[in-house]
């Protein structure tokens, strides 16, 4: 039962049309592969290491596929052959390319048939690692348990991994649930990850699969400590979004900040290559039991959150369409939206709480990620706080998933490390203390909170309408989500795009199809 | 003493001699708040106690100490200063132009100018974050002020994140820009001192430094940092487009650029 009154069969309808635009999204990423979903298959099949010029041995083999004009078929079919030729590992052979002594493009090419037989044969195994990923993260839940939701989220941005980890490990002691590693500002744009432990970045740290690797073993370790499974959090977004999904299969990650719009809106990555990925990060993470959260959120802190809480939802139901799609379960979704409006606003609170009552009846399974104040904060600590408190209120009150805590230092500096702690202990209290009071209300049905929704949906319904009649592409091109307008061919990334050939193959996609029970959508 | 002096002691305050107020005139109370890296504690206390001794306060208490895990310990404090400050001596850089509205800075350009202004701005470096740049320049602006690319006399152009300076000095030549806005949100370790400075160093190079008003902008920039760096002029929080425009259309004529 709707506690908003919300009209199901208009909900329908904006679902009907997000679907209807991620059927015609979906088409258009099918026809195309791109340089990172190509490294991230090398990545899947256990390539890493750097050549001399720490250029990671997966961009140095597709770029070198790229070169010799072979790579709209896929970069597997050629490593493969380069395996039954040389009767050499993948690593070995990603080694031999760098070093100059194997030319991929030149040998002799083995018959298709046995090519994808060894393909499919490693890829399983690639595959079972992950799945034991899952089954140990399951084991850790089930032995240790885990805190209730909304899961309280802190960020951690020393720039210096072993620091991170220290303020990591207090931050657990503390009562987070999820730690989020911010990468350094920019690693979004660069078009390979960086490699080995780093210990500086600017705004945060480097996402590397060695960094991931040390906080995975730091937090289990104090979750065994303090009984609770600790989850980790980075950024699967960018020029290398399948790649970071790929090394935070193996690493064993959570959760997965994983949204194409939030790159193409406000990182100008070029629109086609994002979405291309963003298929394939979504496949993998879907396979690895991460859950994504996506970036509306942003929408808000960029335009106005009154007037743009209807592209937020838009953007959910889109987001949520599209997840489907790469076999995401809506259990993984964590859909963002945001607390954001001006504190000045006279029942500023009644909308925020009708926006996240909203967004919690329409997605009822998924973990909703509510972001905090940022836009409105000040570096008026104590006012800060008490925003925070209000948007704690709302976390609980509308049963949110995936909290990400309000710092009252925010725009000021990146989070003391007494900063989380009381960021947490007010977190705690509310919850705590107000955890059943959503059970508890009913909302008045000609009060302004109802009325607010409604229209909200009213909207969306007809923005979503509207964008299946353009097209996404072109809805994105005029600016229709959070006022920023961005084209087909521009932004970062459109070289490393490609049509795929007819005889493409990307065997971890053939068989993550399989897994996730999507082949009635492949082509 | 008179009564006044003795009831009323702020009245006649001796402006050279200015401490913190807490409760009572002049008492100095200042209160603190820190980490320490050791765990809590009688010790932890003390420790803190006696570091606030050394920075020179008095009276320190401790009202409240919390263990952070990891052998951190957050402490609050408590403590009274002697320090005092002359406050007639004080002398702060700050943007003087008279601030005027949207219509009063369009009418200022045609009438001064007889042409558009040009002005580019972006984030620059690695700063991704467009949130102040975009509040100054895009169209809808903040606040229930308009953005300069509103302001018909001005053709403004919002280059977005992480550009590069050598980009922002070519798209200056190229279009032939009157001023340069520069935001930096990212302030961690420093990072924007260099990048800042990088710019103005490159536009020198250029022969153009000169020829238009370069200004920086974010929520740890100020005034005197700017003019530290050889930008004209530094812009904090709260700062709104015609802030801007105002201080670059009176710059543009007090340096006779037409």
């Amino acid at each position: 039962m709707s506690k908003l009154y919300l009209d199901p069969n208009l909900i329908a309808r904006a679902r009907t049309a997000a679907s209807d635009i991620a059927d015609s999204l979906q088409s258009f990423i099918l026809e195309r592969t791109t340089v990172a979903v190509e490294r991230t298959v090398l990545r899947l099949y256990g390539m890493d290491g750097v050549d001399a010029d720490y250029v990671p041995l997966p961009n140095v083999v597709v770029d070198h596929l790229k070169e010799g004009g072979v790579l709209e078929r896929g970069a597997a079919t050629f490593v493969l052959n380069a395996v039954l030729q040389t009767g050499r590992t993948i690593q070995e052979i990603g080694e031999a390319v760098a070093d100059g002594t194997l030319n991929l493009c030149e040998l002799p090419l083995a018959s298709l048939d046995e090519i994808r037989k060894k393909g499919i044969e490693l890829a399983t195994a690639s595959l079972e690692r992950i799945r034991a990923n899952r089954a140990k993260r399951d084991e850790y839940l089930t032995r240790l348990g885990e805190g209730p939701q909304p899961y309280i989220y802190v960020i951690v941005a020393t720039g210096n991994i072993y620091e991170d980890v220290v303020q990591a490990k207090a931050a657990a002691r503390q009562g987070a649930d999820i730690i989020a590693v911010i990468r350094s500002t920019g690693q979004s744009l660069i078009d390979y990850v960086p490699y080995g432990a780093t210990t500086e970045g600017f705004g945060g740290t480097y996402a590397t699969q060695e960094n991931f690797k040390i906080m995975r073993a730091a937090l289990d370790e104090v979750g065994e400590e303090i009984g609770r499974y600790i989850r980790l959090c980075n950024y699967c977004s960018g020029l290398c979004m399948p790649e970071i999904a790929a090394m935070g299969a193996i690493e064993r990650l959570d959760v997965m900040l994983n949204d194409a719009l939030y790159g193409i809106l406000f990182r100008d990555i070029n629109m086609q290559r994002t979405l291309v990925d963003q298929n394939f990060s979504r496949m993998i993470n879907s396979f690895a039991g991460v859950i994504i959260n996506t970036g509306e959120d942003n929408y808000l802190t960029t335009a106005d959150a009154v007037e743009q809480a209807p592209s937020v939802l838009a953007s959910q139901f889109i987001n949520e369409q599209l997840a489907l799609r790469s076999g995401l379960p809506e259990e993984q979704m964590g859909l963002g939206h945001a607390f954001e409006m001006s504190p000045d606003l006279e029942d500023g609170f009644l909308l925020e709480l009708s926006q996240a009552q909203m967004a919690r009846e329409i997605f009822p399974r998924a973990p909703l990620k509510y972001m905090p104040p940022t836009k409105h904060m000040t570096g008026n600590i104590f006012k800060g706080h008490v925003q925070d408190t209000l948007f704690n209120m709302v976390g609980v009150m509308t049963n949110q998933g995936i909290q990400l805590l309000g710092m009252m230092t925010e725009a000021i500096h990146t989070p003391l490390i007494h900063d989380r702690h009381i960021a947490i202990e007010a977190a705690k209290y509310v919850f705590k203390n107000m955890r059943n009071f959503g059970e508890e209300i009913e909302y008045k049905r000609d009060g302004k909170i109802v009325a607010r929704a409604q229209e909200v949906l009213n909207d969306a319904a007809a923005k979503l309408e509207e964008i299946r009649d353009i097209g996404m592409l072109e809805a994105i091109s005029r600016g229709m989500f959070a006022d920023v307008k961005r084209t087909m061919t521009g932004g970062k990334g459109l070289h490393g795009v490609f049509m795929r050939a007819e005889d493409y193959w990307n065997p971890f996609e053939t068989l993550l199809r399989a897994e996730l029970g999507l082949e009635a959508m492949a082509r | 003493m008179s009564e006044a002096a003795r009831y009323e002691p702020w009245k006649n305050r001796d402006m050279t001699h200015v401490r913190p107020y807490g409760d009572t005139f002049d008492d100095g109370v200042v209160q603190l708040s820190f980490s320490l890296p050791v765990p809590p504690g009688e010790e932890a206390a003390e420790a803190a106690r006696q570091l606030v001794t050394q920075m020179g306060f008095v009276e320190p208490s401790v009202t409240h100490q919390h263990d952070l895990g990891e052998d951190f310990t957050f402490v609050v404090l408590y403590a009274k200063t002697k320090a005092a400050v002359d406050f007639t001596k004080i002398k702060v850089a700050k943007v003087d132009s008279p601030r005027m509205s949207f219509y009063e800075i369009n009418e200022f350009i045609e009438e001064n100018f007889g042409r558009k202004i040009t002005i580019i701005g972006a984030c620059t470096g690695t700063d991704a974050h467009t949130v102040g740049i975009d509040a100054i320049m895009n169209m809808k602006g903040y606040n229930g002020e308009y953005g300069l690319e509103r302001y018909p006399m001005i053709d403004a152009y919002n280059l977005g994140a992480q550009v590069e300076n050598e980009e922002m000095v070519a798209k200056a030549i190229e279009l032939n820009a009157d001023a340069i806005l520069v935001s930096q949100v990212v302030t961690q370790k420093d990072v924007h001192i260099p990048n800042l400075a990088q710019l103005v160093e490159l536009l020198e190079a250029e022969g153009l430094r000169e020829k238009l008003i370069l200004i920086c902008g974010g929520p740890r920039i100020g005034h005197e940092l700017a003019l530290e760096l050889g930008y004209d002029a530094g812009f904090g929080p709260g700062t709104l487009a015609p802030d801007v425009a105002s201080y670059v259309v009176q710059e543009m004529m007090k340096r006779g650029l037409k």
